[in-house]
């Protein structure tokens, strides 16, 4: 690469977020467009979702993550955009007017300059360690992710009799996979006392198969001192300590972990972004930038998703801003900020620097039937809605206008 | 039957330490392992500490060996690109009666000869470690940190390199005098009993010594084994911790209690505690111990969150004090009683790592004193050969210049296979080089670290996978992560690509 060459955007990661990301910035009219990802493909974790229930909200059908990342990965090839696979970006710093990477990939190390830049890094799987599983360390215990890309991505199966810890939807997936593929699914467990996954999960995953849901369960400890012979579950009493004279043994090969994703930060705190302890992604404003001016955050390292259709959707916003930034429209106001209040988890945007168009995206903090949310602003509502039933694993999004330079709060109440 | 002058039992790094000082002269050396790997035991499973000496009686083993053992690592870990680190470290009191516990200490280290000691009072102190707690402390600037698994095993190949045979997966279970004041030792193997004489046999089974001496017909002594547990945290925390912060050990503890541990590469260490247990193979970690272990971390590193938190594990202490007696018992070298063809090194637990140097010197004199040969060609450091990288960190914890070179001489250095600790293809094909035994994904780990960041192995194990299927041509089903036992898939999902 031209080492005087400065790049509008560069945007880190090619997975949905990446992808939609660099094509907005692209349509927004940024002229030199860079997309690095570290793997051989684009689509990050899309391709080894070889299941269905991809692109229902962006393309009205149903597709598996394969066919969604093929689409963009199609659209980026009538694109100017540059892109980069097997490369690493392995550092950043904010030098005022640009931000430059440090850029690691077969026979190179360069430094890339970039007017805007666009966090798309995704997120990774919480792992034994971060759980506390107690017991040996033996072989046959991995995320589910990782399985997932074991068996979708390089044919190798991993054991036969599973347990699966954590009900999160890519263990739910998992279990019906391992199923088809001959493995015996002992059971998921999960330590709340409702699902972590999309309902649509359980009842297709778990329940069209027999597969037992341990609500409000843990694991006591594992065994085995070469391969996993086994694990102590217990359920938990309601002091929440697990409850051993009732536990069980599973006598399992294999543990797939499906405890949570965190988002992979580790370079927005490099460069100094400010992070959301609930999200544990960087705190934004309506147009996805950071603390740190033109560095710019969408997808999962922003906030974990459900459905990659909204991952898409949020990163187009952020690409068209980063786009913007880099052509130098830059308006400056003053902030105003979002709240989460009662019986909501978190919001995004965490702050509004500009009156106009902002989609708010929040969860609820535990399952609540029969509720009411409202976006409220000086004691007005600016929107509300009647909900049946929601969980915390469902993101809900809902686009406003913003007229007003002063605090928001959404909140969820019992009806 | 193949014929040995000597024969080391156990590959973790008081074995190889013995080996490669043996290997300086015209032996045959072999050492046999239980294990696929050197220091799959409790060599790998401790804190990385080399200790300055303050802790043990004047004239005992241990205050001698740790002393110039610790006067050694420096220019032994350089020969040997091993990591090493002197970070220096605190003792800190709490009390008027930690004070005075914490005056003996200096005393005794006077007298044990740990150079530059310091009394420091809480505003040196805090100079020193910011925010740091304590009325008095003992600075101690010989107090160090190496990466344990990288010591042995480098010890283990250096000694490799000078002809000694290592046999893994052998584990021994009889040993026979035979004619010629020559000994037999049966070992199980995965492919069956296989047998060796030898002349001379030295003893450092660490964990089993015990049982090994039994099996040489002394009976002296019994192994009890004492569990620690730990935690590893994230590397972002690295700026946290200056240098190492020990509280004043109990008079009557097996150890030296709960602290914060720096790793050389930068992760900090959460324990160990301190528990009796019955089981000498039983590394687990407990969840009591680990909520225990938790909210100390967090007392002493407020900004700990959960997902900092990346690993626990724990590791054992060989002591040779029962339960009821606690405390510490001194290491074990001698000859065996009526028999001087066999050594033994028994209970050697802290602060066995930082010995291990001046113990490898003094049991291979022990050896020359019985069966004297001549020296042989010798260097003390490794030879460079094409593909294989030898330094003490990885590629990734060097300048972008130092790096811009390795890439220029092997672009998959670019290559990076662990994202976490950034360890790139070359670096792994080199570990994979450099294994002389079965290739394991715990060998690759300890050799250059992937799967020892924060994802622990998520997104390079599979990437490892590819490397050993595609470039060694080994089937998946035989993809092990410590041995043959602990195999890590079942085979391919498909018939076919």
């Amino acid at each position: 690469m031209d080492k005087n060459m400065i790049w509008d955007t560069a945007v880190i990661g090619a997975g949905p977020a990446g992808l939609s990301a660099a094509l907005a910035a692209e349509h927004s009219g940024a002229q030199k467009v860079l997309l690095l990802e570290r793997d051989s493909y684009l689509g990050g974790i899309l391709p080894q979702c070889i299941h269905n229930g991809f692109g229902l909200h962006r393309f009205n059908e149903e597709l598996t993550g394969s066919e969604y990342a093929h689409r963009d990965a199609e659209l980026l090839a009538n694109s100017s955009v540059t892109r980069l696979l097997r490369t690493f970006v392995t550092d950043i710093v904010n030098e005022g007017t640009e931000v430059i990477l440090q850029v690691v990939r077969k026979g190179s190390i360069e430094l890339v300059r970039a007017h805007s830049v666009v966090l798309a890094m995704g997120c990774r799987e919480r792992t034994a360690g971060a759980i506390s599983l107690a017991g040996t360390r033996p072989s046959g215990i991995f995320t589910a992710g990782t399985v997932q890309r074991f068996m979708n991505m390089q044919n190798i199966s991993v054991g036969n009799r599973v347990l699966i810890v954590g009900s999160g939807d890519i263990g739910l997936i998992m279990a019906r996979r391992l199923t088809l593929e001959g493995a015996q699914v002992l059971g998921v467990t999960e330590i709340m006392p409702f699902p972590g996954g999309l309902n649509r999960n359980i009842h297709q995953c778990l329940e069209d198969f027999n597969i037992p849901l341990y609500l409000s369960t843990g694991v006591a400890h594992v065994y085995g001192n070469h391969r996993l012979e086994g694990a102590v579950i217990a359920p938990l009493d309601d002091k929440g300590n697990l409850d051993i004279k009732h536990a069980r043994d599973i006598h399992c090969d294999t543990i797939l972990l499906s405890v949570g994703l965190i988002p992979e930060n580790e370079l927005s705190r490099r460069i100094g972004v400010e992070l959301d302890p609930r999200t544990q992604g960087p705190l934004v404003n309506e147009a996805y930038m950071t603390s740190v001016p033109g560095v710019f955050a969408c997808g999962n390292v922003l906030h974990v998703h459900d459905v990659a259709d909204f991952v898409s959707e949020e990163a187009q916003a952020a690409g068209e801003a980063a786009a913007r930034w880099a052509a130098k429209s830059r308006e400056t106001g003053s902030s105003v900020h979002v709240k989460a209040g009662d019986g909501i988890r978190y919001v995004l945007p965490q702050r509004i620097d500009h009156q106009g168009p902002c989609t708010l995206s929040f969860r609820v903090s535990s399952p609540i039937e029969s509720c009411r949310t409202t976006v409220g602003q000086e004691g007005k509502t600016l929107w509300k809605q009647n909900y049946i039933k929601l969980m915390p694993s469902e993101m809900i999004r809902i686009p406003l206008h913003i007229k007003k330079m002063s605090p928001l709060e959404v909140r969820c109440e019992p009806r | 039957m193949e014929l040995f002058d000597i024969v080391i039992i156990g590959a973790g790094v008081i074995g190889n330490a013995v080996a490669r000082e043996l290997s300086r002269k015209n032996y045959t050396l072999a050492v046999l392992d239980k294990e696929a790997d050197a220091g799959f035991g409790i060599s790998s499973r401790n804190s990385g500490v080399v200790h300055s000496g303050i802790h043990y009686t004047p004239g005992s083993n241990r205050a001698i060996l740790n002393i110039a053992g610790n006067a050694a690592m420096e220019s032994l870990c350089r020969d040997l690109s091993v990591p090493f680190i002197r970070t220096g470290k605190l003792t800190i009191a709490a009390s008027q009666e930690e004070q005075a516990a914490l005056h003996e200490l200096k005393e005794q280290g006077e007298a044990n000869g740990v150079p530059g000691m310091e009394m420091m009072d809480s505003a040196t102190m805090d100079q020193l470690q910011p925010g740091i707690a304590g009325t008095e402390g003992l600075y101690t600037p010989s107090t160090g940190i190496v990466n344990p698994m990288a010591l042995t095993i480098a010890l283990a190949e250096h000694a490799h390199l000078h002809g000694v045979s290592y046999r893994f997966l052998h584990k021994v279970i009889r040993i026979t005098q035979v004619q010629d004041s020559r000994f037999q030792i049966e070992s199980e193997t995965p492919q069956g009993r296989s047998a060796l004489e030898t002349r001379m046999i030295i003893n450092c089974a660490g964990m089993h010594a015990d049982t090994i001496a039994k099996l040489c017909g002394y009976h002296q002594h019994t192994i009890y084994p004492c569990r620690g547990e730990y935690y590893v945290l994230d590397k972002r925390l690295d700026q946290s911790l200056n240098l190492l912060i020990y509280p004043v050990p109990g008079t009557h503890s097996s150890g030296l209690g709960i602290h914060l541990t720096k790793t050389v590469e930068g992760n900090i260490l959460i324990g160990p505690s301190n528990e009796y247990i019955a089981d000498r193979m039983d590394c687990s970690t407990t969840s009591e111990i680990m909520e225990m272990l938790k909210s100390e971390g967090k007392t002493l590193l407020p900004t700990l969150v959960t997902s900092d938190f990346i690993r626990s594990f724990s590791g054992l202490r060989p002591k040779l004090t029962p339960p009821d007696v606690g405390g510490f018992d001194d290491f074990v070298i001698r000859y065996q009683p009526a028999c001087d063809s066999v050594i033994h090194v028994l209970g050697i637990e802290s602060p066995g790592l930082t010995a291990a140097p001046a113990i490898g010197k003094k049991v291979a004199e022990m050896a020359h004193h019985i069966l004297p040969v001549s020296e042989k060609p010798w260097r003390p450091d490794f030879p460079d050969i094409p593909g294989i990288y030898r330094r003490p960190y990885p590629a990734s914890m060097y300048s972008l210049d130092e790096r811009k070179a390795l890439v220029d001489q092997d672009p998959d250095f670019g290559s990076i296979i662990c994202r976490c600790e950034e360890i790139s293809l070359a670096e792994v094909r080199s570990a994979l080089k450099r294994m002389f035994g079965p290739l394991t994904y715990a060998g690759i780990k300890n050799r250059c670290r992937p799967m020892s960041g924060r994802c622990q192995g998520g997104f390079c194990m599979p990437r490892i996978a590819h490397i050993l299927n595609g470039e060694w041509g080994i089937p998946h089903e035989n993809h092990m992560l410590k041995g043959p036992d602990s195999v890590l898939y079942t085979g391919l999902l498909r018939d076919g690509e």
